[in-house]
């Protein structure tokens, strides 16, 4: 039983993660109507940035945060730079440009910083606490994780800024017609993408230690989750990113083995898509003309 | 005779390769109602998206003095140009509160834009009863309230309103007719109204203009376009 409970707790500690990286691609896609493919690398690159400032001897802390400030910079500027000329473009051609994007993140991270596994420093101290069911890093990761949701959803719900954000998101148009640079927001909202997965890049990557591939495992699972909810829904993510970390350790652990615990995800994902594609917590706006 | 807020020369615009206005010449006076009539397809609507720089357009367009043919639709937005859009533009995710405070999210005066949502309020009763609700759940004529609210939060100079009256119950056009009354007379904002309705336009309006095929066919004080025979009989319904 014991056992049992620390899979379930640790299915929520990985499942926090997959939520932050399933938040950061709901949050482009409602406001673009783009799949990232590249988050993860993104994530995975900014890692790497985090692990060359604590290996050059900062803090981990300070390190931590100008991992994040650079890693809203990167974002912003890959909006700038690139996503905005495809804003008319088909969606086949943005598909190609994201996987591109990925690839081209991938390639330069190896090139960079090497194919080596690392070790990622935990800034939680190395003592089992809740009975043992928890490592202290498991338990720092949710409270990072939670603390940083609890913050997109101020942000969103009660700053000036955020509520711009949301209006652009759902009516750009409308949005430049009462004056918001509309650009403006969107670099921001994948500056923030940047932010989220930096944070969830340098909470799993103590888990599954620094290299190149360490995203890609974490990208799918958190396109499960943000299926899963219903993508475009942030709460749906967030749910959508616990759940899918429980069903992934304990389907792991107790019914297919730790080798097909990646199809789980995609297993996931089809069946939503074709059983119920607005997802569990796809909210129906309702529009009256 | 009050100063120009408004002076377009030669405004030609369309979508992709059609063209839809061949050189329009008009202008709105500070503070007055202006009046754009014409029949479906005459290039009404494009002429407000041509000067909020919605799509192409060239010529010459002058706000208070100042270029904004070149200008980005926020920019222009900026200047103190609201716009009432085609469709109303409703943010349907977002309350009604929430609308109103897009409206305003330009400005920087918060005691002001306090101010604002109490008098627009008072204004619209209506939106107030429902200023916690989904907007895209308010009824036709309340969002049309909603876009025109929104609209005068930024407080602007000009005002640019596309059929407020289309879709709605005669009731309702009256309501809002009645309304756009009170705001000429209260606020400081000149008006380029464009309508089917043309009797109700006309019965607001300083000046009209006659749009006809992307041209203007008949441009002068309100009453004169008003008993205009062609008019008449074209617009107003009466015999010629």
């Amino acid at each position: 039983m014991n056992a049992f409970f620390a899979q379930l707790m640790a299915g929520l500690a990985t499942g926090g993660i997959y939520a932050s990286l399933a938040l950061a691609l709901v949050m482009i896609y409602r406001s673009t109507h783009h799949l990232n493919f590249a988050q993860g690398e993104m994530a995975m690159f900014s890692t790497f940035i985090a692990s060359m400032l604590i290996t050059a001897g900062w803090p981990y802390w300070a390190a931590f945060f100008a991992t994040v400030t650079i890693a809203f910079a990167m974002g912003a500027g890959i909006e700038a730079v690139l996503v905005r000329r495809l804003r008319n473009a088909p969606v086949l051609a943005i598909v190609v440009v994201f996987v591109a994007l990925l690839v081209i993140l991938h390639s330069l991270a190896g090139w960079l910083f090497g194919y080596a596994i690392r070790p990622f420093p935990s800034p939680f101290a190395e003592a089992a606490v809740a009975g043992g069911l928890l490592s202290p890093h498991q338990l720092g990761a949710i409270g990072v994780t939670l603390l940083m949701l609890a913050l997109m959803y101020v942000f969103f719900r009660y700053s000036p800024l955020g509520l711009q954000m949301r209006a652009t998101a759902e009516n750009p148009t409308s949005s430049r017609l009462v004056g918001v640079r509309v650009n403006r927001m969107l670099a921001l909202g994948w500056g923030l993408a940047g932010a989220i997965g930096a944070v969830a890049g340098m909470m799993i990557a103590p888990v599954v230690f620094l290299d190149v591939h360490m995203m890609s495992g974490v990208l799918l699972y958190a396109f499960a989750a943000a299926v899963l909810g219903g993508i475009g829904s942030a709460p749906g993510a967030v749910i959508g990113g616990f759940i899918v970390g429980v069903l992934e350790n304990l389907l792991g652990t107790y019914v297919v083995g730790a080798e097909l615990k990646l199809s789980v995800a995609l297993v996931l994902i089809i069946v939503v898509l074709v059983a119920k594609p607005s997802g569990l917590f796809g909210k129906a706006v309702v529009a009256r003309v | 005779m009050s100063e120009t807020l408004l002076d377009v020369r030669g405004l030609e615009a369309g979508y992709g390769a059609g063209r839809v206005l061949f050189g329009i010449d008009l202008q709105v006076a500070a503070g007055s109602v202006t009046a754009l009539l014409g029949a479906n397809g005459a290039g009404k609507t494009t002429t407000l998206r041509a000067l909020c720089g919605l799509i192409r357009r060239q010529g010459r367009v002058t706000l208070a003095g100042q270029r904004i043919e070149g200008m980005a639709t926020e920019e222009i937005v900026r200047l103190g140009v609201a716009h009432v859009p085609d469709g109303r533009g409703t943010f349907t995710g977002l309350t009604t509160e929430e609308n109103l405070r897009m409206g305003a999210c330009t400005r920087r005066d918060k005691a002001g834009v306090r101010e604002d949502f109490e008098r627009f309020y008072e204004y619209f009763p209506r939106l107030k009863e429902r200023r916690q609700q989904q907007a895209g759940l308010l009824s036709g004529g309340e969002q049309q309230m909603l876009a025109i609210a929104r609209a005068l939060m930024l407080r602007p100079r000009l005002l640019l309103m596309d059929e407020p009256s289309f879709g709605l119950a005669p009731k309702v056009v009256h309501d809002i007719f009645r309304i756009m009354r009170r705001v000429r007379e209260e606020q400081k904002v000149a008006i380029l109204l464009v309508e089917q309705n043309a009797s109700l336009a006309l019965e607001l309006a300083d000046t009209a203009y006659l749009l006809e095929t992307g041209r203007i066919a008949l441009a002068g004080p309100a009453a004169s376009v008003r008993s205009n025979k062609a008019v008449r009989a074209a617009y107003l319904g009466g015999t010629a």
